[in-house]
């Protein structure tokens, strides 16, 4: 009996779980902070999930030596060296696209994050790898993406 | 226990049957590309005044449901009917205005004649068939002083979400803070903007309204075995990198900065490159590029075998919704294929 009703409970809840958890192709974000306080919440809580930045590429760096005028453009690659050295294994057609990443621009004064959705890496390496890893990376990439809008909000 | 769960239950329940949050709905699913107050971005300034004017809500329902296939725009077919009604009440809101309403009766042209007025005053900004303007919002397509790039007018979502009689208020009052004049003040007499508005129609015998299924390719990755050793295909691609006018930015081992320096395998490394003209225009088109990026190539050596990989573009640019960056993709995979064979040959 007990169990039965947990289980309605959990139906329950699972019927309610808000819009933004139906699946997406592309994660974003949108920050109302600038977009050095923006960089800095985004590594903030990359590290504070358990990920490591491993390299920030300064796309905007780039462009502008070369005579081109932009906006601040980064791109952002983070990981964990166990579940990067395990795909590499299990998957090595996922390695083109590892380690993850995560784009982050100026739009003005606000600023914008763009990641693929992790189930994208699941299409990739097929079933050479347990899912839930990528279930973990999704669930942590909604999580950073909410840190980063609600800072400072 | 049960009393408990019945208490519960009560209060989800209430949840559950209480109207949809337009204002939430819209903060989880618009802000980021519309802005948190409308104000346009990678998306249209939807609280633009001019806009909200000349749209009606079902216009709005539309487009949220079927969204613009290959224009960025994407379709929310889960929404319900009444999360739908909400997101538009939200958006209504800004406006202060009722919502204005269109018949719905087809009016009544000579496209011929349209096609000739279309010609000369509309092709400049919505382009040759009604494909409307090129990039994706503010900053790196254009500047923030241009609110709007020209719709797509011959678009199947913009076809099926206006109407008749909604395009030709737009033709004749035109929108204010927008490139979009009004062609009465123009000159054009009200048959002659019948006639546009029967022209535009007529782009629905040539679009194609079944909702543009679109054909992922099943190669995720482009990857091909090099009869050469590590450090000679490494050679091999710096060369063919520049042989395709792209600059070399750096070697790097793929686990580079996630573990201490001297501890990565050296077996895996990525080549970055770039060319600088080729980035900005992509930036323009989209700026969401940065899936992409850097240009990147990853060479594996494992068991004696040497194999050089990289990312397909053609397979990520499904996730786009773009037309324009579709373009770049088949152009980006070309030269991928191009490195890498000749790298390996």
């Amino acid at each position: 009996m007990m169990k039965r009703s947990l289980n309605t409970v959990f139906i329950w809840l699972v019927l309610l779980l808000p819009v933004q958890a139906l699946a997406e192709q592309l994660l974003m974000a949108r920050s109302l902070q600038p977009f050095p306080e923006t960089m800095l919440a985004l590594q903030e809580s990359i590290r504070a999930h358990g990920y490591t930045v491993s390299r920030v590429q300064r796309v905007d760096i780039g462009l502008t030596g070369m005579g081109y005028k932009t906006d601040k453009y980064r791109i952002v690659f983070a990981g964990k060296i166990d579940e990067i050295r395990h795909l590499s294994e299990k998957a090595p057609q996922l390695m083109p696209y590892l380690p993850p990443k995560v784009s982050i621009f100026a739009e003005g004064s606000q600023t914008i994050l763009v990641s693929a959705n992790p189930q994208l890496y699941a299409e990739i390496a097929g079933e050479a790898v347990d899912p839930v890893i990528f279930d973990r990376w999704e669930n942590d990439l909604r999580s950073i993406f909410h840190d980063v809008s609600k800072a400072e909000e | 226990m049960q009393l408990i769960l019945l208490i519960f239950m009560s209060f989800v329940g209430a949840a559950a049957i209480a109207a949809p949050d337009g204002a939430q709905l819209y903060a989880d699913n618009c802000a980021t590309c519309h802005g948190d107050k409308g104000s346009g971005g990678v998306g249209v300034p939807l609280a633009l005044p001019s806009f909200l004017e000349n749209v009606d809500d079902n216009f709005l329902r539309q487009t949220i449901r079927r969204g613009r296939p290959g224009r960025v725009m994407p379709a929310f077919p889960k929404l319900s009917a009444a999360q739908l009604d909400a997101l538009v009440g939200h958006i209504r809101s800004w406006s202060g205005k009722p919502a204005p309403e269109f018949a719905t009766t087809p009016v009544k042209g000579d496209p011929l004649h349209g096609k000739a007025l279309f010609a000369s005053n509309c092709v400049a900004c919505h382009g040759e068939n009604g494909e409307g303007g090129k990039g994706t919002g503010v900053t790196f397509s254009r500047s923030r002083d241009l609110p709007i790039i020209a719709p797509a007018l011959n678009n199947p979502g913009f076809l099926q979400a206006a109407t008749d009689e909604m395009i030709r208020h737009t033709l004749l009052y035109g929108r204010e803070g927008t490139s979009m004049r009004s062609f009465l003040e123009q000159g054009l007499s009200e048959k002659d903007i019948g006639d546009l508005v029967a022209y535009v129609r007529s782009f629905e015998k040539q679009a194609d309204v079944s909702g543009l299924a679109k054909v992922v390719p099943d190669e995720k990755i482009i990857i091909a075995e090099s009869p050469y050793t590590l450090d000679e295909t490494i050679e091999n691609l710096k060369n063919a990198i520049v042989s395709q006018n792209f600059q070399l930015i750096r070697t790097d081992l793929l686990e580079h900065g996630l573990v201490e320096e001297g501890e990565e395998s050296k077996q895996e490394i990525i080549l970055h490159f770039c060319n600088f003209k080729f980035l900005y225009d992509a930036l323009a088109i989209d700026p969401r590029v940065g899936l992409f990026l850097p240009c990147r190539i990853t060479v594996v050596e494992h068991e004696g075998k040497v194999q050089v990989m990289t990312i397909n573009p053609l397979y990520l640019s499904h996730l786009f919704n773009n037309e324009e960056l579709d373009e770049v993709c088949k152009q980006m995979h070309g030269i991928y294929t191009a490195i890498i064979e000749d790298a390996t040959l």
